[in-house]
């Protein structure tokens, strides 16, 4: 029989549904796997597997009743603990929601159980979603499966903030889990682990029941082995929300059975500005292996420019802080979560002790960043100025394509980085977002999918930048780049 | 512009954290390469453009002005809502005593 832990959304939804497997018996093997793996991988905060077979169960009788299964029926994924799930806890990876059981249902997982998807468990991450290398989490640091072919074995980062998602895909402990994606959360981890995943377009998604970061930035998106299942679970998770006041009242379009390879008569851009000093040159290769793959594909390459891609990251660290130290001002030790109140202390004293105890280091760093910010006789030179270049960099973008459909680069400058290489230098750790990071402030989809193994064995991604609202564009282009790129590559089971 | 102890302590009390005098004297080079950084942001000519204020064009929605219209949202829901509270009395959220 086959080993069901293999197999994608689209194959477990199909063999449920022909009857090849029972729901159950993937939610058995899956389960199976996240036990196994937790102790090595640490990529769960909390394993539900109850809830997976349950879920199942319910499938599968749907089956036998002769009902329609949904567009996940069947299929047991991972739920970031950045997603509010009823009863069941969510931390966002902090101390400060240690414990915390929600009262209700984000938007985004109700609608995934409600197409027949199940909870496997709630994925590790980086704290608040603030990091690239999930080292932040209050929980540990999950592991990348990923080990580098020197025959060492150092352990290596999964990527951020989503480590937990792209760690469990890669290693076979879930099909297809949820990512969010404030300025490359998504992304950057999918091409660290050699999985693939989408940012929709800013609203695509739902934020309600979102542990929120930066609220103007934060997106949903669907984590995956596939352009196709990644496809089929965007469409499960998208569609209008009045929950959300920044929820896009549009249709939800069918991305899979839109999904096309061909890419005559489109056009992909190569911005120029991407191609830095000193760039990587196995990333480089790859970025050359995409656009002949693109190429041989149909499309025609051109050359584009986005003048103002060196100001976005530190447009991001103004913005993303900013926007942070206002969302977690909520946090004060009165309405949920921790409550630290030393002997005598008023209730200044409390709010300033709860939060000194329950956030943990980047996450004091970020908000005392946009705390200064925001700050009066601050705010204009920062907040405003920053406001005004991202205007700018949204420009560059709706300039761009108005010669090209998609815009084609790397995703991260490197392969994986092994733990603590970049801990005591926070701008360092930053830059791994550079790529990803410009298409999070003008709102767009952009994804993730694999290009390659680079000299020392480690995934490299290649992005699909699109036009807002046009997620099929960068589904097909990245598409395209997975047929020809032939990724078959995944980490030799050492957990 | 760079900061100084007594700015950073003046950050933590804004943002209601506390910070050890040891923790201070690290945040400040930190947060100064932070801020260094940011700071190249100064140089770019944004002469009569406008801040963003929504990266994808959207219209801010009423709701109907029907109480409860939404029950996942609506009212009368105290005992969900004090549930996670670390000290709720009474049906009310506990805090230290603010009046003397």
């Amino acid at each position: 029989m086959t080993d069901l832990t293999e197999l994608g959304v689209a194959a477990i939804r199909d063999g449920v549904a022909n009857g090849t497997f029972t729901a159950v018996e993937v939610a058995e093997a899956f389960n199976a796997n996240v036990a196994a793996a937790q102790q090595a991988l640490n990529a769960f905060i909390v394993a539900t597997p109850e809830a997976a077979i349950e879920a199942a169960k319910a499938t599968d009788a749907k089956r036998a009743a002769g009902e329609a299964l949904g567009k996940m029926g069947g299929v047991p994924i991972g739920m970031k603990d950045l997603f509010a799930t009823k009863g069941v806890q969510t931390t966002a990876a902090s101390h400060m929601l240690e414990g915390f059981k929600p009262e209700y249902e984000s938007t985004v997982s109700q609608k995934l159980w409600d197409a027949g998807a199940g909870m496997l468990g709630k994925l590790n991450l980086d704290q608040f979603a603030m990091g690239s290398s999930n080292e932040t989490s209050y929980f540990g640091n999950v592991i990348s499966p990923w080990r580098r072919n020197d025959g060492g074995n150092a352990a290596l980062a999964p990527g951020g903030s989503s480590g937990g998602s792209s760690a469990a895909l890669a290693a076979r402990l879930c099909p297809a889990a949820t990512g969010t994606d404030t300025g490359g959360s998504i992304r950057q981890p999918a091409a660290f682990t050699g999985t693939t995943g989408i940012k929709p377009t800013y609203g695509r998604c739902s934020r309600w029941g979102i542990v929120a970061f930066a609220s103007s930035l934060d997106q949903a998106g669907p984590m995956a082995r596939s352009v196709q299942d990644c496809a089929i679970m965007l469409e499960a998770m998208a569609g209008f929300d009045p929950k959300d006041s920044t929820s896009l009242d549009m249709a939800v379009p069918a991305w899979e059975a839109g999904l096309s390879a061909d890419m005559k008569g489109k056009k992909v851009g190569i911005p120029r500005e991407y191609r830095v000093d000193g760039l990587d040159a196995d990333v480089a290769k790859s970025w050359d292996d995409g656009i002949a793959w693109l190429k041989d594909a149909g499309a025609e390459i051109v050359e584009i420019s986005l003048p103002h891609t060196k100001y976005a990251l530190p447009t991001y660290y103004i913005i993303a802080p900013a926007e942070a130290s206002s969302n977690l001002a909520r946090y004060d030790g009165v309405r949920y979560g921790l409550r630290d109140l030393p002997d005598g202390a008023n209730l200044q004293d409390m709010y300033a002790a709860t939060r000194a105890a329950g956030f943990g280091a980047e996450v004091k760093r970020r908000i005392m960043i946009g705390t200064y910010v925001l700050s009066a006789g601050f705010y204009d030179a920062y907040y405003t100025q920053a406001q005004k270049v991202r205007t700018l960099i949204s420009h560059d973008f709706k300039n761009a394509f108005t010669e090209c459909d998609v815009i084609l680069a790397p995703t991260a400058p490197s392969a994986a980085f092994g733990l603590g290489e970049n801990v005591d230098d926070p701008l360092k750790m930053y830059l791994n977002d550079v790529f990803a990071v410009p298409a999070s402030l003008a709102g767009l989809p952009a994804m993730s999918v694999p290009a390659g193994l680079n000299a020392e064995g480690l995934p490299l991604g290649l992005q699909v930048i699109g036009k807002p609202f046009d997620e099929q564009g960068v589904l097909n282009a990245g598409l395209a780049i997975e047929q020809r790129a032939g990724f078959t590559a995944k980490p030799e089971k050492w957990w | 512009m760079s900061v100084d102890t007594a700015t950073v302590a003046k950050i933590a009390s804004l943002a209601r954290i506390k910070v050890s005098e040891g923790e201070l004297e690290a945040m400040v080079p930190e947060l100064n390469g932070i801020l260094a950084w940011v700071e190249q942001l100064g140089e770019v000519d944004v002469t009569g453009i406008e801040p963003m204020t929504a990266v994808i064009p959207n219209t801010l929605r009423l709701r109907d002005d029907v109480i409860d219209a939404d029950p996942l949202t609506g009212g009368n829901k105290r005992d969900a809502v004090l549930a996670n509270a670390p000290a709720a009395e009474h049906g009310f959220y506990g805090v230290p005593k603010v009046i003397e």
